[in-house]
């Protein structure tokens, strides 16, 4: 299971990378997406990887799953998807007025 | 425990929607609240600063639970000088944009602006590592608003930018704080800074990992190079008053650096030896010289600015990276500065823009209320450029004396003297084309008369001059203050208990065995 968890975040960073450093908008907002999974499933993973373990305290139970990285990774699922939203909405304005989806600054005197 | 440590935080936030939901069309009213709310956090955090200034850390745990388990707003000097620092500048600014109208060219202005505070405020106070992600969060959210107030193309375009780089700084914080979490088991600072001490030096791997990415994170927000490149299109872009607001969130970066480095990670731990002076120093001192070089090589009078506050915030990094108390001491000083002369250039900017069209460094006819205009340029200049008698000259000077005694004097020396002489001369130019070179264009039929600035945007300069000068003025007071401050960063037991040693209401263990 750790393999896999690791292997998954491994994927998800080097494609979310790789997207990132695209020249237009949306490829590097969907980059954006991918590193925010990958942050989160890496935020879930650092407390530990357990199997059925719950995560309240009670009685006669010894091994308990850690509920703090579930607390942050929600946050940091509806943080990172407000986000999102946002720069997809200033991105599309910024297209519509000028019909460029560049990221970058473009030359001075080109249109 | 009082409630008035939380009140930073909360009074903005339930200003803003009351501003959204009640007084959404009538602009009259959200000024009035907005002002109101502002001078209400002066005094709030007037208060705060005094009653932190004898060296108490007042605390507060939401929820009343003690830490490291509950969330906890901590009130040391350096917060609330910092909190203090946020209000009054807030203050200037808000008088700009009504002064100016700014505020009514979007309909949000004034609630983005109170979560605006509200984020900063929040991140200066809490005492928790994922807190202060979240109210960084809230801080870039509120600018990503403001940032794109009043729209336009060219405004958009910086915005999406923005918002991207700050997007990937988002990320990289989650992964340190996971990193950290994964290592240590908590976030809370103080109980950080207990633990990290703990960590064996032989297995310090993903700490060290994580230490770096935080510094990083920090970094971008600090804008050092070579993480600065999306301040100037943003920054030069943005609303003046919205770019003179944002003078503060740099700074936040700074106190990130400050707080972590001095409380978490201090300079004699094995974990991030070489952090601070193999890498960090020389990043400051090289942002140091591309600002001022900025300086020189601009061709519009915003771009000028955005570099100058490159090389201010490079000379708080260079101060800081020293980590020694004199070191903190001198960049806290120049930290109030360097906000102060960068909002108010950022003005200036603005009155330049209205009272001639465009910010273009050539020689055109002269602008409409000229006179007043270049007094406050030449004085706002003179501040940022560290020429005598203003506070930016003290600030270089306190820092200049903090490195002296240490291996890398000669480089800050050199470096810090060559690019103030740098940045004096891009100032000179960029005031003599705009000001004086103005007189031998002759004045065309068909150039469109501009209007004068208001007299509220010179009110809210002059006060951003004023203050400087009182920084000024003051200047053997406020070092003496930053430098108790710096002692007790170095020092901080007195930090560490309040957070750890209080007994949250809610938290008493049961049983004594619960460990």
């Amino acid at each position: 299971m750790e393999l896999l968890v690791a292997s998954a975040i491994g994927i998800m960073t080097a494609a979310g990378l790789y997207l990132l450093l695209r020249l237009r908008t949306f490829p590097v907002i969907l980059g954006i997406s991918l590193l925010t999974y990958a942050v989160n499933v890496f935020l879930f993973a650092s407390g530990r990887l357990t199997v059925g373990a719950p995560p309240v305290l009670r009685d006669d139970i010894t091994a308990y799953a850690d509920p703090l990285p579930q607390a942050l990774v929600l946050t940091a699922i509806v943080i990172s998807f407000g986000m999102t939203a946002v720069v997809v909405m200033i991105g599309l304005g910024a297209f519509l007025g000028s019909n460029d989806d560049h990221v970058d600054d473009q030359p001075e005197g080109t249109p | 425990m009082t409630h008035w440590l939380i009140a930073p935080v909360v009074l903005p936030a339930l200003l803003a929607p009351f501003i959204v939901l009640a007084a959404r069309y009538h602009i009259g009213i959200q000024r009035a609240f907005s002002v109101a709310g502002v001078v209400a956090l002066i005094v709030i955090s007037a208060g705060l600063a005094w009653n932190a200034s004898d060296g108490t850390v007042e605390i507060y745990q939401l929820g009343d639970w003690a830490a490291p388990f509950g969330i906890i707003l901590v009130g040391d000097s350096l917060s609330t000088l910092m909190v203090l620092l946020t209000s009054v500048l807030a203050l200037c600014v808000l008088l700009y944009a009504i002064g100016s109208e700014w505020d009514d060219r979007g309909r949000h202005f004034h609630a983005l602006f109170q979560f605006q505070l509200m984020g900063i405020m929040g991140a200066f106070l809490t005492g928790d590592l994922f807190n202060l992600f979240v109210f960084f969060e809230v801080l870039l959210i509120a600018s990503y608003g403001l940032m794109i107030h009043a729209g336009g193309t060219a405004r958009l375009r910086a915005g999406v930018q923005y918002v991207l780089f700050n997007l990937i700084g988002s990320t990289l914080f989650l992964f340190a704080l996971g990193a950290i979490y994964a290592e240590t088991g908590t976030l809370n600072m103080a109980d950080l800074a207990a633990r990290v001490e703990l960590i064996d030096p032989a297995d310090t791997v993903g700490i060290r990992v994580a230490a770096v990415l935080l510094l990083l994170v920090f970094a971008i927000k600090a804008a050092v190079v070579p993480l600065h490149f999306w301040l100037p299109s943003s920054y030069a872009e943005a609303p003046a008053p919205v770019a003179a607001l944002f003078a503060i969130m740099t700074k936040v970066g700074a106190y990130a650096i400050i707080r972590v480095y001095t409380l978490v990670f201090p300079p004699d731990v094995e974990v991030t030896s070489g952090l601070h002076d193999v890498w960090l120093l020389p990043a400051a001192l090289l942002s140091l010289a591309i600002g001022m070089i900025g300086v020189l090589a601009a061709k519009r009078l915003d771009r000028l600015v955005v570099f100058a506050v490159i090389g201010s915030m490079a000379m708080v990094m260079v101060s800081i990276a020293l980590f020694t108390p004199a070191g903190i001491a001198a960049a806290l000083y120049y930290i109030v500065h360097s906000t102060l002369a960068a909002a108010a250039l950022f003005l200036i900017v603005d009155l330049v823009r209205t009272g001639r069209g465009n910010v273009d460094l050539t020689a055109q006819s002269p602008m409409t209320g000229a006179a007043l205009t270049a007094a406050l340029f030449f004085v706002g200049a003179i501040a940022m450029a560290g020429l005598p008698p203003l506070s930016g000259f003290i600030g270089k000077l306190l820092v200049l004396h903090a490195a002296f005694e240490t291996d890398m004097m000669v480089w800050v020396w050199v470096i810090v003297l060559s690019s103030s002489l740098i940045s004096i001369l891009g100032f000179a130019r960029a005031g003599s084309i705009l000001f004086w070179k103005a007189h031998s264009i002759t004045h065309s039929e068909d150039d469109l008369v501009m209007p004068r600035p208001a007299t509220m945007s010179y009110v809210a300069v002059g006060g951003l001059i004023a203050l400087l000068t009182l920084h000024t003025v003051f200047a053997g007071q406020v070092h003496g203050y930053t430098t108790r401050i710096a002692t007790t960063l170095f020092a901080p037991t007195a930090y560490s208990d309040a957070v750890l040693k209080t007994p949250g209401k809610l938290s008493k263990p049961k049983k004594e065995e619960e460990h």
